[in-house]
C-alpha cells in the first residue's frame, strides 16, 4: 500500500476544522444556566451575521426550524454558508431569499419523493454559488467529529468517485491495517438553528422520534438557537435526564415556538402539509410567480402565527395533526 | 382481480422477491419502499427495513413521502441518527441497500449529481448523493431499480456520484471501498441484469416475457453482456399485484406511473 497514489478532493474546505479553536472558544463560552428565552426576531438578529456558516437541524421536510429560516429571509441575511444536509424545504427556503453563496452538499435542491425545486436548481445553476461535494454520511461524520473535539474522522465512504473528487476529504492510510481511508474535516458551524418537541427556559433539550444529526450538530456550533413546540419545566427535564438530547450549555437562545416546523412533519406532533409544499413547487416554476408568492407568505407576515394563519391556522394544524396520527 | 400488469409492478415484484426473510434492507422512497414493503407482506415478514435518516425496523402503514418522516419510525424498533444508520453499514451488517433511477454505466456507478461538462455550471443540477454513496459503498450489496433506455444507461456517466465497480474488475477494491461488496443486480422495465464475475461489467440475467434482446441492445448506449443461458423473468402473480395494488399503494402513487 506504500506506493499507492492518495488523492485529495479539489472542493474548498469552507470551515477550519482546527479542534483548538474551538476548544479556545468552548473554555470561554460563559456557561451559566440563565434563562434564555427569546424571540424569533430578536434571536436571528443576535446571533446570525451575514456571512456565516449555518447548520440546519432536522432532515429537509422533518422536523426543520422553518420560522427561524422565514426570519433570515426577512431579516435579509446575505452570503451565508449551509451544510445541505438532505436540505430540501429548507434550501428551497434559502434559495428563495437569495441568503448564500456556498454549499456543502449531501442532497441540495430536491424534495425527495416530491420531485426537484425549479427555483434551488435555479440558484445551483447560476454559477454563483460554490459548492464542495459530499455525502449524507460524510456530513454527519464532520458534525460527530466536532462533537468529538478532533479534527477529522476516517470514513471508508466517497471513496473511487466524483463526490470524493469534489469534496475536500483527504485519502489517508491508516496507521495499523494499511488501508485506504477517506479523512473527513470536522465541520464547526458559526450557527445552529434548530426546532425540537420540548425545552427547558435553559435550553435542555427533548427530541422524539429520529435525532437526525442534531445533537452532533448542537455540540459542533459556535452558537445555537432552538425552537421549541413547547417549553417545559426544568423539574421535567430533571425527572428523566436520559431523555437529553442536546444540553443546556450548547443553547444560547430559546423560542416556543408551536408548529415551528410547518409545512414540515413534526414526529408525533403533525404531518407534512403536501399541498401547501406543492404550492411552493407551483410557485417556483416562474420567477415573478415565486417573488409573489415568497412575499405574500413570508416577507408580508410580521411573524410565523401570521404565516400559518395565512395557511389555514388551527383548523389547518388539526388536520395535519389528525394526518400524523393516521386517523 | 386484473392480473395483467405495468411496467412498474413487474418491476418493484421483481425487485421484492430479491428482498429474502431475515436480511436487512436500507432503502429510498419510492421503487425501493413498494418493494420492500411488498416482501415484507409475502414471504419476508422478518425482513428489516431501515432508512438513512435514523428509522429501523417500523411496520409502515403507508409509503412514507420522505426517508425521514414519521412512518419509517411507525411502530418501529429504534429511531436513531444519520451517523448510527451509516455506521451499521460501515460495520457489515446491512445486507442491501436499495437505490432509485439514475444515470447508470455499465459499471453501475450511478450519477445524481449533475448533467453537463462543466462541474462549475452545470447545464442540471440534481440532489447529489444524498446517502446513496454511503450506502453502496458500505452495504454488502447494492441493488437498483430503474426504467431502462439511451439516455439512463449511459456510455459513460456525466458525474459518478456513487459507486459501483468503478472501472471494472479490481478498480472497486482499490479504490479502497470494503472487499465483497457493491453491484449486485439492476431491474429495469425490459430485464434483469447481474455484473460478469471477472470484468465487472452489466450481463443480462433475466428478460421480461415480451421483451426481446434488440430491446435490450437498443436501450443501452454501451454492450450488455448477453450469455448463452439466461432466464425468463416470472410474471407478477395474481397475489403479488393484489398486495401490491391493495397494501402497499393503494392510491396508486408509484404503480399508477405505470
Amino acid at each position: 500500500m506504500n506506493d499507492t497514489k492518495l488523492n485529495t478532493g479539489i472542493g474548498e474546505l469552507f470551515m477550519s476544522p482546527n479542534a483548538d479553536e474551538m476548544r479556545g472558544f468552548l473554555r470561554n463560552k460563559k456557561k451559566q444556566m440563565k434563562n434564555k428565552l427569546t424571540t424569533v426576531a430578536e434571536a436571528i438578529d443576535t446571533y446570525v451575521n451575514d456571512g456565516d456558516y449555518l447548520a440546519i437541524g432536522g432532515f429537509g421536510g422533518v422536523r426543520i426550524p422553518t420560522a427561524l429560516i422565514h426570519e433570515i429571509i426577512r431579516k435579509e441575511k446575505k452570503n451565508l454558508g449551509f451544510a445541505g444536509h438532505v436540505s430540501t424545504h429548507d434550501c428551497q427556503l434559502l434559495s428563495a431569499g437569495k441568503s448564500f453563496n456556498r454549499c456543502d452538499a449531501a442532497y441540495i435542491v430536491g424534495l425527495e419523493a416530491r420531485g426537484l425545486s425549479k427555483n434551488s436548481r435555479r440558484m445551483f445553476e447560476s454559477g454563483n454559488v460554490k459548492v464542495t461535494e459530499w455525502s449524507n454520511g460524510a456530513l454527519s461524520w464532520r458534525f460527530k467529529a466536532a462533537a468529538m473535539g478532533l479534527p477529522y474522522l476516517p470514513s471508508r465512504v466517497m471513496l473511487g468517485t466524483d463526490t470524493f473528487k469534489h469534496s475536500a476529504a483527504k485519502e489517508v492510510e491508516c496507521p495499523f491495517t494499511g488501508q485506504k481511508l477517506a479523512a473527513l474535516p470536522a465541520l464547526y458551524p458559526d450557527v445552529a438553528i434548530l426546532h425540537v418537541h420540548r425545552a427547558d427556559v435553559y435550553g435542555n433539550c427533548q427530541i422524539d422520534g429520529i435525532l437526525v444529526a442534531d445533537d452532533d450538530i448542537a455540540k459542533a456550533s459556535k452558537r445555537v438557537i432552538v425552537t421549541t413546540e413547547k417549553i417545559i419545566s426544568n423539574e421535567e427535564i430533571r425527572r428523566e435526564p436520559g431523555k437529553t438530547v442536546i444540553p443546556y450549555w450548547c443553547v444560547d437562545a430559546v423560542i416556543e415556538m408551536p408548529f415551528g416546523s410547518y409545512p414540515g412533519n413534526m414526529p408525533g406532533e403533525y404531518f407534512s402539509d403536501e399541498e401547501h409544499l406543492k404550492d411552493w413547487l407551483v410557485a417556483e416554476k416562474d420567477e415573478m410567480q415565486l417573488e409573489e408568492f415568497v412575499g405574500h407568505h413570508i416577507l408580508s407576515s410580521k411573524d410565523f402565527y401570521e404565516y400559518l394563519e395565512k395557511n389555514g391556522g388551527m383548523n389547518k394544524m388539526k388536520q395535519l395533526m389528525q394526518a400524523e396520527h393516521l386517523y | 382481480m386484473e392480473t395483467t400488469y405495468n411496467p412498474m409492478e413487474l418491476m418493484i415484484t421483481v425487485a421484492a422477491r430479491n428482498l429474502e426473510d431475515g436480511a436487512m434492507v436500507v432503502v429510498g422512497t419510492g421503487v425501493p419502499v413498494a418493494a420492500a414493503m411488498l416482501a415484507q407482506m409475502t414471504q419476508s415478514p422478518n425482513l428489516t427495513i431501515m432508512f438513512e435518516a435514523g428509522g429501523i425496523a417500523p411496520l409502515l402503514p403507508t409509503m412514507p413521502i420522505s426517508v425521514g418522516d414519521s412512518r419509517t419510525t411507525h411502530k418501529g424498533l429504534k429511531a436513531t441518527s444519520m451517523a448510527e444508520i451509516m455506521e451499521l453499514c460501515q460495520a457489515g451488517v446491512v445486507d442491501y441497500c436499495f437505490l432509485g433511477g439514475a444515470q447508470i454505466d455499465k459499471y453501475g456507478n450511478l450519477n445524481s449529481t449533475m448533467i453537463g461538462d462543466d462541474y462549475n455550471k452545470p447545464k442540471t443540477r440534481f440532489p447529489g448523493s444524498g446517502g446513496a454513496n454511503d450506502l453502496a459503498s458500505l452495504c454488502w450489496r447494492t441493488m437498483v431499480v430503474t426504467p431502462q433506455n439511451q439516455k439512463r444507461f449511459a456510455n459513460k456517466v456525466d458525474f459518478i456520484t456513487t459507486p459501483g465497480f468503478i472501472e471494472g474488475g479490481t478498480s472497486r477494491v482499490e479504490a479502497g471501498l470494503p472487499a465483497n461488496t457493491g453491484p449486485y443486480k439492476v431491474i429495469t422495465d425490459i430485464g434483469v441484469y447481474g455484473y460478469q464475475e471477472e470484468s465487472k461489467a452489466m450481463m443480462l440475467l433475466s428478460l421480461h416475457p415480451g421483451k426481446t434482446l434488440e430491446d435490450v441492445k437498443a436501450n443501452a448506449e454501451f454492450d450488455i453482456i448477453i450469455p448463452e443461458n439466461y432466464e425468463t423473468t416470472v410474471e407478477p402473480s395474481a397475489e403479488e399485484l393484489r398486495i401490491l395494488r391493495e397494501k402497499v399503494d393503494p392510491s396508486g402513487v408509484i404503480i399508477g406511473r405505470g
